[in-house]
């Protein structure tokens, strides 16, 4: 399987990452998308005619969906899988647009309204904070159940990486806490902003 | 401002990427940068020219009167080198803090573990560092430091040599051994565009011997490990560079930090530093 790939890219980690926690190895091909914007050459569009990245490739079949790919990857893996994951891919999508727009208009210089990006991200953190505080009371760690499934590993990135884009995760322990437990589980590899849990304690 | 700190050339966008004008930031005033058949050009906030350079890859402006030409780099120039152009990363941070941060290598094993640094080997053995009066830069020679993954191009761990430079204020050069020619150095900048003296646009450039990693994949190497500075540099404080000695004790392995500072109190450099104590 190739992942067409950008290393900065909360989306792409989002691949990476579920195939690493199930053990699957990706080749990947990595994609000038900043400053090149390679996702826009004519090789890209032929493969991808949206223009964006990951594009995962698994012999004739070829993804171009974040949320397609997490479910493509776990296929055979159900236990990575809740009948609530939908709603929770869909939720995914929201902080792209969001916390993962204002990531990209602080980082790279993307054109964006900063403040209504911003906004529009602390109010999906404020939902997700809520739904994870209950799912505590009932003694669930993760977002649909006692383990991870899709869900987590589509929310996760542009959460974790909300500082990046000027979002403080302060005001969220439940966030903070959920965000501990996807860190530690066996499997979890990194990406720039988003540090390796026995490490180095800086603020995330 | 001081003409001290106008007269200086500056990085202000990466010529392969220069479209339509755009409007940025230097030293907290508005600018235009653009390009007409194939020449680049600055404007200021008036409308007026400012002069440019096209070197390494980069547009340079000043808003003042330079006295000397941008500084070089001669290696850069040998045959067989790869030019990378790196793209961009904007970070909220003084512009000297960008710069002594990659002057650093104690925060290697922590910050980019596994690549440029691993536990347990964090010791920085000693160096030489000195202000060369005769070109007035900063230069560190003789580091020597562990990395499991030097470069893009290095299979496993290796002893890398490094020299360190700074040409101006807010540009540092640093040469490294070359994993896949031991012989040579390869040639990494920092180039620091400070948009304000807490904010700037960092413009990473790269000589490189590599024949086998894409251009792609060099790219993506070292906007990883810059990346993985941001989030730090964004959260430290002071958030200006303190200059008065005896505010931060030295250890060691900040000799550079610590000529660099020194370096800029004497040429009267002050954008984005702090002269007094917090
Ligand atoms: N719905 C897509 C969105 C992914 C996305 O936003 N990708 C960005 C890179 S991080 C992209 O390719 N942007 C292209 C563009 O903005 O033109 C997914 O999750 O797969
Ligand atoms: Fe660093």
């Amino acid at each position: 399987m190739i992942l067409y790939d950008y290393v900065l890219s909360a989306s792409c980690y989002k691949v990476r990452l579920m195939a690493a926690l199930i053990g699957k190895t990706l080749s990947l091909h990595a994609v000038n998308f900043h400053p090149a914007q390679e996702h826009k050459s004519p090789e890209m569009l032929a493969l991808n005619p949206k223009g964006t990245l990951p594009i995962l490739q698994d012999g004739d079949t070829v993804l171009t969906d974040s949320a397609d790919i997490l479910r493509h990857l776990t296929a055979e893996h159900p236990e990575w899988r809740s009948p609530e994951d939908d709603r929770w891919l869909a939720f995914a999508s929201d902080l792209n647009n969001s916390l993962g727009l204002a990531r990209l208009h602080d980082v790279i210089s993307y054109e964006a309204d900063i403040e209504k990006a911003r906004a529009a991200g602390v109010a999906a953190l404020r939902k997700l904070e809520a739904h994870l505080t209950e799912q505590r009371f009932d003694g669930l760690i993760f977002l649909t159940g006692k383990t991870p499934t899709i869900a987590d590993i589509a929310c996760f990135p542009n959460t974790a990486l909300a500082p990046d884009g000027g979002v403080s995760l302060d005001p969220y322990p439940s966030v903070r806490l959920w965000m501990r437990a996807i860190r530690s589980l066996p499997g979890f590899i990194e990406m720039p902003g988003i540090h390796r849990l026995h490490e180095l304690a800086h603020p995330a | 401002m001081t003409a001290t700190i106008d007269n200086h050339w500056y990085p202000v966008a990466m010529i392969s990427g220069i479209q339509a004008p755009r409007e940025t930031l230097l030293l907290g005033k508005k600018i235009t940068v653009g390009r007409e058949r194939g020449t680049c050009w600055v404007k200021d906030a008036s409308g007026n020219a400012l002069p440019t350079v096209e070197r390494f890859g980069h547009l340079w402006t000043s808003p003042g009167q330079p006295n000397r030409d941008l500084f070089t780099i001669p290696e850069a120039d040998s045959p067989g080198r790869r030019l990378v152009d790196v793209g961009s990363v904007k970070v909220k941070c003084s512009p000297l803090r960008a710069v002594e941060n990659f002057l650093d290598i104690a925060h290697f094993p922590f910050v980019h573990t596994d690549i440029l640094g691993a536990e347990p080997h964090t010791e920085v053995d000693r160096y030489d560092v000195k202000i060369r009066e005769e070109v007035d830069e900063v230069w560190a020679t003789k580091v020597k430091f562990f990395q499991p993954q030097a470069a893009k191009s290095a299979e496993g761990g290796i002893t890398t040599e490094y020299m360190y430079r700074v040409p101006a204020p807010t540009c540092s050069v640093l040469y490294k051994t070359c994993p896949p020619r031991p012989g040579e150095w390869d040639v990494i900048t920092l180039f620091v565009q400070p948009l304000t003296d807490e904010w700037c646009e960092v413009w990473p450039w790269m000589a490189l011997y590599d024949d086998d990693s894409t251009m792609s994949e060099m790219v993506s190497f070292q906007q990883l490990i810059f990346m993985q500075d941001r989030s730090i540099l964004e959260n430290q404080l002071p958030r200006k560079l303190p200059l008065d000695p005896g505010m931060e004790v030295p250890t060691q392995a900040d000799m550079t930090s610590v000529a660099y500072r020194r370096w800029l109190k004497k040429i009267g450099y002050t954008y984005g530093a702090q002269l007094v104590a917090a």
